[in-house]
C-alpha cells in the first residue's frame, strides 16, 4: 500500500459511548484516546504523523480499498482488494446492554480488528506503534506469553492479544506479515484497564459474539429513530454519529472526538473540542426529540442541569463530560500537527469566555424537552428563573459571541437572539403554568427591549440585511437562525433581504456557506454546519426546491460514510476542522427535519385545495 | 478474649485498611481492586462483583483480625509494633503465597501457563501482585501494617 498521509475525509470513526478511534480509509488507527474522549491519545498519527502512533493493517502491495458501516450500526468494514484476493477489515468498539454484560466478563475499553479472507488469498501486515501521552511517550511493550502483549503506564494496562505471532520489532513496536487465505478469520483485541484484575480478552470464542451482540445494539438504538422522509440513511447516520459522541455514564455529547484538526492547513487555527459546548443545547435537543430518541434527549437534559449546577446563575461556554471546567489550554511544543498545522492544543480557553447565547440554548432545550403538559421539578424551575433575572440584567452586555471571536467582545446579534429566546421560552412554560415565581411583568419588558435593539441596531438598512452584531456592517450566517428560533418568520421581508445578501457575500457555490465576512478574508473553509442553516431556513421559508437543492449540495461535501467535518475547503472540497463534528450533524438531521415538516405542510395544503 | 473489643477495633482496622487499599488505587499506586477481585469469584457481572466482593473483603477483615487479638491475648501482650509486625507477616504471606496460587483457585482468573479461555479471563496477579503495578506490594504491606497497629494499639487484653 501507498502511504501518502490520509486526508481529514479518509478517516471514519467507531467507538463504545465512553472513547472514539479514527481510522483511515487504508485501515490504520492514527487516533485513539483512552478512558476517555478528553484522554491522551495511545494513536495519535493523525496529529503528528511521525511520532504520533498507529496500528495499521494493510495489504503488502498495492491494492483497492472501500468502506462502509455495516447497516444501521457503527460497525466499520474496509474492504481491499488485489488480483489475488480480497479481504474485510471489520472494526468495532464492542458494545452491549448492562444486562447482556453481567453474563460475561467484559473488558473495560476494549477495540476489536477482525481481518476475515473473502476470496483468493493475500498477504498482510500489521504494524503495532503505541505512542503514549499524545504522542511523547514511547512505551516498552512487554511479551506477557499465552496472555498477549502488555503495556503498563503505572495507573493503567493495555493488553494486546491476537491470532498470529506478532514478532517484536523493537521493544516499543511490533510489526508482523502475513498470509491469509479464503475462509481465514484471525482477529486483534486491544483492551485497557484502569483496574486489576483486568480481563485479557478471549479471541475466537468470543469475538464472534461481541460483534454479533454490539450490531444487535447499534441496530436497536438505530430502530428507537421515527424518522420517515427525505435523506433517512444520512440522517440515520447523522443520529448513529451523535451517539458516538456521546458520554454514556453522564449523557454529555461531545463537540468532536479530535484535538487540532485544522482550520486551515498549515495555518493556527486548531482547537481542542472534545468537551460538551452549551451552545449546541438547544440543536441537539430538538434533533433527538424529533428523531424521537427521547431517552438520549432526557440524558442530555439531565446532564446539562447537573453540569450547570455549581455555577449558577452564569454558566460556562464548555464543560468536560462529567459537567467540570475543561483543563487549560496549552499547546504540545512536540507536535508536528496534521500537515504541519501547529500548534497542537489540549483544553479549550472558551471556557473563558463570555457567551451569553448559552442561556437562551439552555432554556430553550428545556422547553423543547418539557413542551407538553410536563411538569418541571423545583430544581429546573429555580435554574430557569436564575436565567430570567440573569438574562434581564445583562443582555446589553458585550460578548465573545457564537464563533468564539479572541479579540474583542462585541454586541452579537446571535447573543441578542438568544437572550431573546430564552425570555421568550421562560414566559411561555410560565404561560402553560409549568413555571412559577418569575417577575413576568420585567421579563416581558427587557423581552421587548431586546426585540427593539435587534431591529432597530441589529438591521443594517444599508445592506438591507441582519448583521453580524448591532452596528454592524459584517455579514454572519448566524443571522440565519433568527427564523429558525421564531423571532422572525422566514418569509418576512427582512430575512429574505438577509439570506439574499448572505448568499452574495458568503457563499462561494450552492452548498457551500462562510460563516462570516472575518472567516472568509481568513481564507478558512466553509462552515458546514451554515449549510444546512441555510437549508432550514429555505424549507421554513417554503422555498422547498431551493432547501433540498442546498441540502443536497451540501451532502455531497461528505466523505463515503457520510460523515462530515466542521468546515469545507471551497477549493478542493477537503473536509477541515475536528472530524467528524457533532455540530454539523446536528444541522444536517434539523434541516431534514425542517424539510419533512415542510414538506407535509406542503402536502396537506395541497389535498385540500 | 475481649469480644466486644475485638468487634470494634477489628470493624475499625477494616475500615483504615480497605480505605488505604482504595485510597492507593486511586492515586495509581495500584490497580488491584480487591473487591472486584473477590466478587468475580460469584460473578462476572463488574458492577455486582464490585458489590458483593465489597462485603467479603470487610467479612475477611473481621475475621482476620480474630487471628490478630488471639495471638496479642496468647502473648498477652497488645502493642501498636506487635500489630504492625503481625500485620507484615500477614500481607508479606498475601503477596507471596496466596496472590501467586489465585490462578488455581480463583474460576474466573487465565493462567499465565494456558492463556485465557471464555471462562477464565481474568489477568493474573503474578508474583508479589506486581501484574497489578509495580507498586502493589508497597501498598498491601502499608495496608496491613497499619491494620495491624490499630488493632495492637486499641485492643484491650481480657
Amino acid at each position: 500500500m501507498t502511504t501518502k498521509a490520509p486526508k481529514i475525509q479518509d478517516y471514519a470513526l467507531i467507538g463504545d459511548g465512553r472513547s472514539a478511534a479514527l481510522i483511515s480509509n487504508r485501515g490504520s488507527i492514527d487516533w485513539l484516546c483512552w478512558p476517555r474522549f478528553d484522554s491522551p491519545s495511545i494513536f495519535g498519527a493523525i496529529i503528528d504523523p511521525k511520532t504520533g502512533g498507529r496500528w495499521s493493517i494493510c495489504p503488502l502491495g498495492e491494492a483497492q480499498f472501500s468502506r462502509r458501516y455495516l447497516d444501521n450500526t457503527n460497525v466499520l468494514e474496509t474492504t481491499f482488494s488485489q488480483e489475488s484476493g480480497k479481504i474485510a477489515l471489520t472494526d468495532f468498539m464492542p458494545v452491549t446492554s448492562e444486562e447482556k454484560k453481567q453474563s460475561f466478563l467484559w473488558p473495560e475499553h476494549e477495540l476489536v480488528r477482525q481481518i476475515k479472507c473473502t476470496q483468493g488469498e493475500m498477504e498482510l501486515i500489521v504494524d503495532f506503534d503505541p505512542r503514549l501521552d499524545y504522542g511523547r511517550v514511547a512505551p516498552k511493550i512487554k511479551d506477557a506469553g499465552k496472555l498477549g502483549w502488555r503495556i503498563d503506564i503505572g495507573k493503567c494496562v493495555f493488553m494486546l492479544r491476537s491470532d498470529i505471532e506478532i514478532p517484536q520489532r523493537t521493544e516499543k513496536h511490533l510489526s508482523a506479515k502475513f498470509k491469509l487465505r479464503v475462509g481465514d478469520i484471525i482477529a486483534f483485541s486491544l483492551t485497557f484497564s484502569a483496574e486489576a484484575p483486568g480481563v485479557v480478552p478471549v479471541l475466537v470464542e468470543l469475538v464472534g459474539k461481541k460483534l454479533n451482540l454490539t450490531i444487535e445494539w447499534w441496530r436497536q438504538w438505530a430502530s428507537q429513530s421515527d424518522y420517515r422522509g427525505p435523506y433517512e440513511r444520512q440522517v440515520t447516520r447523522s443520529a448513529l454519529l451523535l451517539k458516538l459522541l456521546s458520554y454514556a455514564p453522564s449523557g454529555a455529547i461531545v463537540a468532536a472526538p479530535t484535538t487540532s484538526l485544522p482550520e486551515r492547513i498549515g495555518g493556527h487555527l486548531n482547537w481542542d473540542y472534545r468537551f460538551a459546548w452549551l451552545r449546541d443545547a438547544s440543536f441537539t435537543v430538538h434533533a433527538l426529540f424529533g428523531l424521537g430518541y427521547k431517552d438520549d434527549a432526557k440524558a442530555f437534559v439531565d446532564w446539562l442541569l447537573h453540569a450547570t449546577r455549581l455555577t449558577r446563575p452564569e454558566l460556562r461556554v464548555v464543560y468536560n463530560v462529567f459537567g467540570e471546567r475543561p483543563p487549560s489550554e496549552r499547546e504540545l511544543s512536540s507536535s508536528r500537527g496534521y500537515a504541519g498545522s501547529r500548534p497542537v492544543r489540549i483544553g479549550n480557553a472558551a471556557s473563558e469566555q463570555v457567551q451569553l447565547d448559552m442561556y437562551g440554548e439552555v432554556v430553550e432545550a428545556v422547553s423543547h424537552f418539557v413542551r407538553g403538559s410536563e411538569k418541571l421539578d423545583r430544581d429546573v424551575q429555580k435554574m430557569l428563573r436564575q436565567c430570567a433575572e440573569y438574562v434581564c440584567e445583562h443582555w446589553r452586555e458585550a460578548d465573545n459571541g457564537i464563533w468564539e471571536a479572541r479579540d474583542e467582545r462585541r454586541h452579537y446579534t446571535h447573543s441578542r437572539l438568544m437572550c431573546w429566546v430564552a425570555l421568550d421560552r421562560i414566559l411561555k412554560m410560565q404561560a402553560r403554568g409549568q413555571l412559577h415565581g418569575i417577575s413576568v411583568g420585567k421579563c416581558e419588558s427587557e423581552r421587548k427591549r431586546i426585540r427593539e435593539e435587534i431591529e432597530t441596531h441589529c438591521w443594517n438598512s444599508e445592506l438591507e440585511a441582519y448583521t453580524q452584531a448591532s452596528g454592524s456592517n459584517v455579514i454572519d450566517a448566524s443571522a440565519l437562525l433568527l427564523a429558525y428560533h421564531g423571532f422572525e418568520d422566514a418569509s418576512s421581508q427582512r430575512m429574505q433581504k438577509t439570506h439574499q445578501r448572505i448568499r452574495d457575500r458568503l457563499v462561494p457555490r450552492t452548498g457551500l456557506v462562510h460563516r462570516n465576512e472575518q472567516s472568509k478574508d481568513r481564507h478558512e473553509g466553509a462552515f458546514a454546519v451554515c449549510s444546512f442553516w441555510e437549508a432550514d431556513f429555505l424549507a421554513l421559508s417554503g422555498n422547498l426546491s431551493k432547501a433540498a437543492e442546498v441540502f443536497e449540495a451540501a451532502l455531497g461535501y461528505a466523505n463515503d460514510v457520510d460523515l462530515l467535518a466542521e468546515e469545507i475547503d471551497p477549493e478542493s472540497s477537503d473536509a477541515l476542522g475536528n472530524f467528524p463534528q457533532g455540530f454539523t450533524h446536528l444541522g444536517l438531521i434539523n434541516a431534514a427535519l425542517s424539510l419533512r415538516e415542510s414538506e407535509k405542510r406542503a402536502d396537506e395544503l395541497e389535498r385540500k385545495l | 478474649m475481649n469480644w466486644t473489643s475485638w468487634l470494634l477495633w477489628g470493624f475499625v482496622s477494616t475500615v483504615v485498611l480497605t480505605s488505604i487499599l482504595a485510597g492507593s488505587q486511586g492515586i495509581g499506586m495500584t490497580r488491584m481492586n480487591i473487591p472486584y477481585l473477590l466478587g468475580t469469584i460469584f460473578t462476572p457481572s463488574r458492577d455486582k462483583a464490585k458489590f458483593i466482593g465489597f462485603f467479603l473483603h470487610f467479612a475477611n477483615g473481621w475475621i482476620f483480625s480474630l487471628i490478630y487479638v488471639a495471638t496479642f491475648q496468647v502473648l498477652q501482650k497488645s502493642t501498636w509494633w506487635l500489630g504492625a509486625g503481625i500485620g507484615l507477616v500477614h500481607a508479606t504471606f498475601v503477596l507471596t503465597v496466596a496472590l501467586p496460587v489465585l490462578p488455581a483457585l480463583h474460576p474466573r482468573m487465565a493462567n499465565e501457563q494456558y492463556g485465557p479461555t471464555v471462562v477464565r479471563q481474568l489477568e493474573p496477579p503474578g508474583f508479589l501482585g506486581l501484574h497489578y503495578g509495580i507498586r502493589t506490594p508497597i501498598s498491601v504491606l502499608a495496608a496491613h501494617a497499619i491494620f495491624g497497629a490499630i488493632l495492637g494499639a486499641f485492643y484491650t487484653i481480657k
